[in-house]
């Protein structure tokens, strides 16, 4: 660790990696929910499980944005830090919020669309949070060396920031509440997101590969260019049956197809920086989840994705297993992974030691990542089953759930399975480091 | 230890453009910096005036926005309060657990017999939980007559939505 303020980072990511293992286990229950309907169906009914699964995943994908921002940004800017201290209380209203927003759900306290439930006050409260990151993220570029990774990065996180204030306008009109609601939700997946997602790739190939920053970044802008040229007007895909006009069919389907373009550009980008690059780092663990995450956030953004973005696919599939598994694979493929890699790169720096822990860490990313596919895969054929009955033959949906009991297995199963890969993870990440990779391996400089 | 980060600031820019690199050498860190701000830009500004024009459209002419009374913002409140959205979809965005809702209005005969569904989707709401074995369960949310009445209002409002044909058919 070059930069004593880098150890702002610390906090942020065990924070993350608290609510991501509640998280797990929020969606775990959920999943026990559709093979066992019973469970806890008075206590805690399915939309509860559902809110406090989701809520958990963004709050936590955030804290990790901003911890991956704090560790970054000496390194990227060569200063320190502007004030440890923001960060640091940035950090306690954010959980607070998040924890505040949780416990009242499970007592009924929430508001009405999915991802939104927090109260007024909570999104205000994560609203103040998040300026704060960004003052003090900002003053730190500002006072020192601004590279395109810095740049990109604040400007993902700024317009994140920008589009998650229509979080607070809910017009009465149902069909104006949906459009915009998606300028959240898609923005931020589908574009916003994705800057903040190649810069910090970005940043673990210049760290990892010793590629030159030049070319890395140069990628970088093509790459962030993709996806927002595309994934702008690609929010058409959620327009076509809400009310909206029926030109969102021809615009949002090809501009939403082309959203593979950034997913597939990110994958040739790690790999043929891998490849041009040093390969002795001794980090593994963090290159596979590097190289891991361009890889699945193209099936499960980019092939997924495809797979019903076509107006006269998805008005057979909207709103079915299969939008549920390809929900999945993305958020786990592009962010959740992006996260995790991040902290493979950066705990051992953070400890002050060696990479440690290596095996156990690879050991959990094969676990995690091959449950996920297979979660994905039992969710699709779900879907594809579901289709077929419910909107082709006009089945009845309860009925129609019925004969999906056995995939719903399968999902509880791989469930399960993830959870055992995040407590490798977290065991890899957090526990005594019994093995380090040794000093004499560490990245040699790279050879001109 | 030199890092490549460190070498990138000795050598010379023109060390960068010299063919090293395979891949898209005609292209400048800054000539892609400036079509990403550019292209972006336009991109945004097409976006923004679409949804401007979908937004008219649908004051105007997909929704029946003047119909929206006290009942129907009262119906979609309580649909809130609840977050049905959680189980629920509505016109196919929300959770996967339970049934479309946003044609519930059609499913249910309002179309032929509106006091009927009416009838029927109050109580409906009135006897969950079935407790049937087996099955998934719906939360009895002990609504007033008068909320359940706006939630009514609220279905038949969305049911009126012009949705460009969907769901395919009446099950959603
Ligand atoms: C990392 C990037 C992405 C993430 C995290 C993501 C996540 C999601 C989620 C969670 C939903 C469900 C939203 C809801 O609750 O209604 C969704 C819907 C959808 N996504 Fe993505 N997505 C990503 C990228 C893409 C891409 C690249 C495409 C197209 C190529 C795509 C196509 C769609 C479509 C068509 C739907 C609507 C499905 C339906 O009609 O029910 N997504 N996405
Ligand atoms: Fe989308």
């Amino acid at each position: 660790m070059k930069y004593q303020t880098q150890r702002v980072a610390y906090p942020f990511f065990v924070m993350a990696m608290v609510l991501f293992a509640a998280q797990v286990i929020f969606g775990v229950m959920a999943g026990l929910v559709y093979v066992i309907p019973e469970f806890l169906s008075e206590a805690m009914p399915f939309h509860i499980m559902r809110m406090s699964h989701t809520n958990l995943l963004i709050v936590w994908l955030l804290i990790g944005f901003f911890g991956a921002t704090y560790y970054l940004l000496p390194e990227e800017t060569e200063n320190e830090i502007h004030s440890p201290t923001l960060a640091y209380i940035q950090l306690g209203i954010f959980v607070f919020a998040g924890a505040a927003a949780l416990i009242g759900y499970q007592f009924g306290i929430h508001e009405g669309r999915h991802y939104l439930e927090q109260p007024v006050w909570v999104k205000v409260l994560l609203t103040i949070s998040f300026l704060m990151f960004l003052y003090n993220a900002s003053f730190t570029v500002l006072k020192g060396r601004k590279t395109a990774i810095s740049l990109v990065l604040l400007l993902g996180l700024w317009l994140a920031a920008i589009f998650w204030l229509f979080a607070f306008y809910t017009p009465a009109n149902m069909s104006l509440d949906k459009m915009y609601w998606w300028y959240i939700v898609h923005i931020w997946v589908e574009g916003v997101w994705e800057l903040i997602m190649a810069s910090l790739l970005g940043f673990l190939l210049i760290k990892m590969t010793g590629v030159d920053r030049e070319v890395i970044e140069k990628w970088l802008y093509v790459i962030v260019g993709l996806a927002l040229f595309t994934g702008l007007l690609g929010t058409g895909h959620h327009y076509y049956w809400i009310g909206t006009p029926g030109y969102w069919q021809p615009i949002g389907g090809f501009f939403s197809a082309l959203e593979v373009l950034p997913f597939f550009a990110m994958v040739v980008f790690a790999f043929y920086m891998f490849w041009r690059g040093q390969r002795n780092h001794p980090n593994r663990a963090a290159i596979l989840w590097t190289l891991g995450c361009a890889v699945m956030a193209f099936f499960g953004a980019g092939v997924w994705g495809f797979m019903h973005t076509l107006s006269f696919i998805n008005y057979y599939t909207h709103g079915t297993q299969i939008t549920a598994a390809h929900g999945h694979l993305a958020f786990f493929g592009a962010y959740v992974m992006l996260n995790l890699a991040i902290i493979s790169y950066a705990m051992p720096h953070l400890r002050g030691q060696q990479p440690y822990n290596q095996v156990l860490n690879m050991w959990s990313f094969w676990i995690m990542t091959s449950a996920m596919a297979f979660m994905t895969f039992a969710l699709t054929f779900a879907g594809v089953v579901q289709t077929h009955l419910q909107r082709v033959m006009g089945m009845n949906f309860m009925e129609v759930q019925e004969h999906l009991h056995l995939f719903y297995v399968f999902r509880l199963g791989s469930g399960i399975v993830v959870a055992i890969g995040v407590i490798l993870f977290l065991y890899a990440i957090f526990g005594p480091s019994r093995s380090q990779a040794s000093a004499s391996a560490a990245h040699a400089p790279a050879s001109p | 230890m030199t890092t490549a980060v460190q070498r990138l600031r000795t050598l010379p820019e023109a060390a960068y453009e010299t063919g090293e690199f395979v891949m898209m050498e005609g292209l400048s860190r800054t000539a892609a910096r400036n079509i990403f701000f550019g292209g972006s830009l336009f991109f945004f500004v097409i976006f923004v005036a679409l949804t401007a024009h979908s937004h008219w459209y649908i004051v105007t002419q997909s929704t029946d926005h003047a119909g929206l009374n006290d009942s129907v913002k009262h119906g979609k409140a309580v649909w809130e309060e609840h977050s049905c959205i959680n189980c629920h979809t509505l016109l196919g965005e929300g959770a996967y657990f339970a049934p479309e809702l946003g044609n519930v209005w059609i499913r249910y005969g309002g179309l032929e017999s509106p006091e009927g569904a009416r009838a029927g989707i109050k109580t409906w709401m009135q006897i969950q939980p079935t407790g049937v074995p087996g099955r998934r369960q719906m939360p009895n949310f002990n609504l007033t007559d008068a909320e359940l009445d706006a939630l009514v209002d609220f279905f038949e409002w969305m049911s009126r939505i012009n949705t460009q044909g969907w769901p395919p058919n009446v099950a959603g």
